[in-house]
């Protein structure tokens, strides 16, 4: 639910409360003010009837309404002493209305040459259940009234005062670390938007900084191993081709070689790592995992010949994927050699495509590997002297950062399945 | 053969001078960007290693000075930073060729041989050794005029070889050049061997006088009598 239809149905439920404890009390008052006017106008009538009364005797005859508005009786005195003034609600038959209808009564007694009389007066008075359905129609009007209004404010005042808000919002969505966007901010005078604009800036800028300072650093850092390297291997490689070497020397210049080569692929994939964590790899087209992975077959085909591995690619059909093609390279490739370099001679790799997945199954050691712990860096079942123990890791660096599942399971053989998104 | 090494770190320069002058190459250095602007502007080279991160300026901008000045100089950018973008803006300034730092000598010599033998001999690409014939173009070998048929890797492996020729070709070397550099995490390299022994087989039935020696733990190394 948006901010704006947020509040206002709070309000809602406010102004619900407030105008019907409102409407209760307003229409106590007024019947009240009703009376106190209806009773007075009842005791001005009482004094012109008695002035009428004294001037014109006949008057005292009238003993019911008909087409007056009072009426006389005589009364014996021990009833006029107790008789006071009385006001009183009461009904009477309304030829216009064919119905009861609520009038006011008010009943007094007074003396007449000598006799006690008694006076009664009577005014219509206001009907309470038209007047408070009047009441309830006029004050749903106002509340249905008021609730449009407010929406309406939302949507144009309100939402003009918090544009700088959703503004924010809209570049904080779109904003890429590894691309970021100079985005004008809306210039605003309300205090806690600048502030936040402000905040959000700073912050910004600060990781903007710090991206690329890493960035710059795993570069550098990079770069600076690779030198001594190239000088380390190269050296190594012209000291072998002085004629006047023994075996046993070659064999350890050798050794040293490995070692340095093994050396600079770790260097290569850590870099390769860090380039994928910080999205270095931006660039993205639809890539196609059956022609993929027939040319990593086909590039390894020696090496699987030479140790009589079984390779076979089953594929209902090809998954068609969005991502960086050089890391769908370096997936296909890790998870290939992963299931060639852990292998058994004579063994077998079944790559199996569906529309959504890629499962590579492969035979190796007898025992399941740790499902958690198969994807962290560094990490070797066996000391393999070649592995870096990075090729399932940049695996799932680069699953991770496309939001593919990457899992093991052991079921006689070691199968370890991306899943591109859920099968239906 | 005129070569000029721009490279600004002394060891890894004179590790590349040392390799490239026995193969009877004229070889000249620069270290800093003004002195390679100096050289390249007074002197013709057949072949110029470039490195792209140099004190005084960055090596593409020499590219750019090489494209200005009209030299059709043949150049392959040496670099310890494998950068997609420079290795885009490097082959779109002129550059013939880019070879991340580290790299074999053997792989050196490969490149620098391809650069030159496509700056010079226009037409015909056939190579001769002894009495081994290759045809760069038709991948075809032949001994004394008879066809040596050999499949595609073994046809790699044996150019490979013949281009660093008395030098020693290390199997990692070998195996990233004929395999391509993605084979590099294989567990090993004894899957070379197999083609190797094929080869010499080949070799030996033909009588080549060319002959593949294992240098053991290292390597192999092409040698004629």
């Amino acid at each position: 639910m948006k901010l704006l239809n947020h509040a206002t149905s709070y309000l809602a439920g406010i102004l619900l409360v407030v105008i019907s404890v409102w409407a209760a009390l307003f229409y106590v008052n007024m019947l009240d003010e009703i009376y106190d006017s209806m009773d007075d106008g009842l005791e001005n009538q009482k004094i012109l009837v008695m002035q009428k009364a004294a001037r014109d005797s006949t008057i005292l005859q009238q003993t019911e309404f008909e087409e007056g508005y009072y009426k006389f009786r005589e009364v014996p005195l021990a009833v006029a002493r107790q008789q006071k003034d009385l006001y009183q609600d009461t009904l009477m038959y309304m030829q216009n209305e064919k119905d009861f209808e609520p009038v006011r009564l008010l009943t007094t007694v007074f003396r007449h040459q000598g006799k006690f009389y008694e006076l009664r007066l009577i005014t219509s008075m206001v009907e309470e259940d038209d007047l408070i359905e009047d009441l309830f129609y006029s004050l749903l009007g106002l509340y249905v009234g008021l609730i449009a209004s407010i929406l309406l404010l939302n949507n144009l005042l309100l939402k003009r005062i918090w544009r700088p808000f959703y503004q924010l919002l809209q570049r904080l969505r779109q904003f890429r670390l590894e691309d970021p966007q100079p985005i004008a901010v809306e210039e605003t005078n309300i205090d806690e938007f600048r502030l936040l604009n402000q905040t959000v800036e700073k912050l910004l800028q600060s990781n903007i900084s710090t991206y690329n300072s890493q960035k710059a650093f795993i570069e550098n850092a990079s770069h600076e191993l690779q030198t001594p390297l190239a000088i380390s291997l190269n050296k190594l490689e012209l000291l072998a081709e002085s004629n006047n070497l023994q075996e046993a020397q070659l064999e350890q210049i050798g050794t040293v070689m490995q070692s340095l080569e093994r050396l600079t692929r770790l260097n290569k994939s850590l870099l390769l790592l860090s380039k994928i964590e910080n999205r270095q790899f931006a660039a993205e087209e639809p890539v196609n995992f059956q022609t993929l992975l027939e040319h990593i077959i086909s590039d390894f085909s020696d090496q699987c010949h030479f140790r009589n591995l079984t390779v076979t690619l089953e594929g209902e059909e090809a998954p068609q994927v969005t991502m960086n093609p050089d890391l769908a390279m370096m997936l296909s490739l890790n998870l290939f050699k992963n299931a060639m370099v852990h292998n058994v001679n004579g063994g077998s790799i079944k790559v199996l495509l569906t529309a959504t997945s890629f499962t590579i199954e492969n035979l190796g050691k007898d025992t399941p590997l740790h499902p958690e712990k198969l994807f962290n860096r560094f990490y070797k079942e066996d000391t393999s002297g070649a592995s870096t123990g990075l090729g399932l890791a940049i695996a799932k660096a680069i699953c991770d950062l496309y939001g593919f599942q990457i899992s093991y399971d052991y079921q006689q053989k070691h199968i370890l399945r991306v899943q591109f998104r859920p099968s239906v | 053969m005129k070569i000029l090494v721009i490279e600004d770190e002394p060891e890894m320069q004179q590790n590349m001078v040392q390799s490239l002058k026995q193969e009877q190459y004229l070889v000249e250095t620069a270290a800093t960007f003004d002195e390679a602007l100096e050289k390249i502007s007074l002197y013709g080279y057949d072949c110029i290693l470039l490195d792209i991160t140099l004190s005084g300026g960055s090596g593409l901008q020499l590219l750019e000075e090489l494209k200005n000045q009209q030299k059709t100089e043949g150049v392959i950018i040496v670099s310890a930073k494998d950068s997609l973008d420079d290795r885009i803006t490097g082959l779109e300034l002129g550059a013939d060729d880019y070879l991340p730092k580290p790299f074999h000598m053997a792989e050196l010599h490969a490149r620098v041989k391809s650069v030159l033998r496509r700056r010079k001999f226009d037409g015909s690409n056939l190579h001769q050794l002894q009495n081994l014939q290759i045809d760069l173009d038709k991948h075809l070998v032949w001994v004394n005029g008879q066809e040596l048929v050999l499949n595609r890797k073994e046809f790699d492996i044996l150019l490979y070889l013949v281009t660093n020729k008395d030098r020693l070709v290390s199997k990692t070397a070998l195996a990233e050049h004929v395999w391509g550099d993605y084979i590099d995490q294989a567990d090993n390299y004894e899957f070379i061997y197999s083609q190797i022994k094929n080869l010499r087989k080949k070799l030996k039935d033909h009588a080549a006088q060319v002959e593949i020696q294992a240098i053991y733990g290292i390597g192999y190394k092409l040698v004629t009598p």
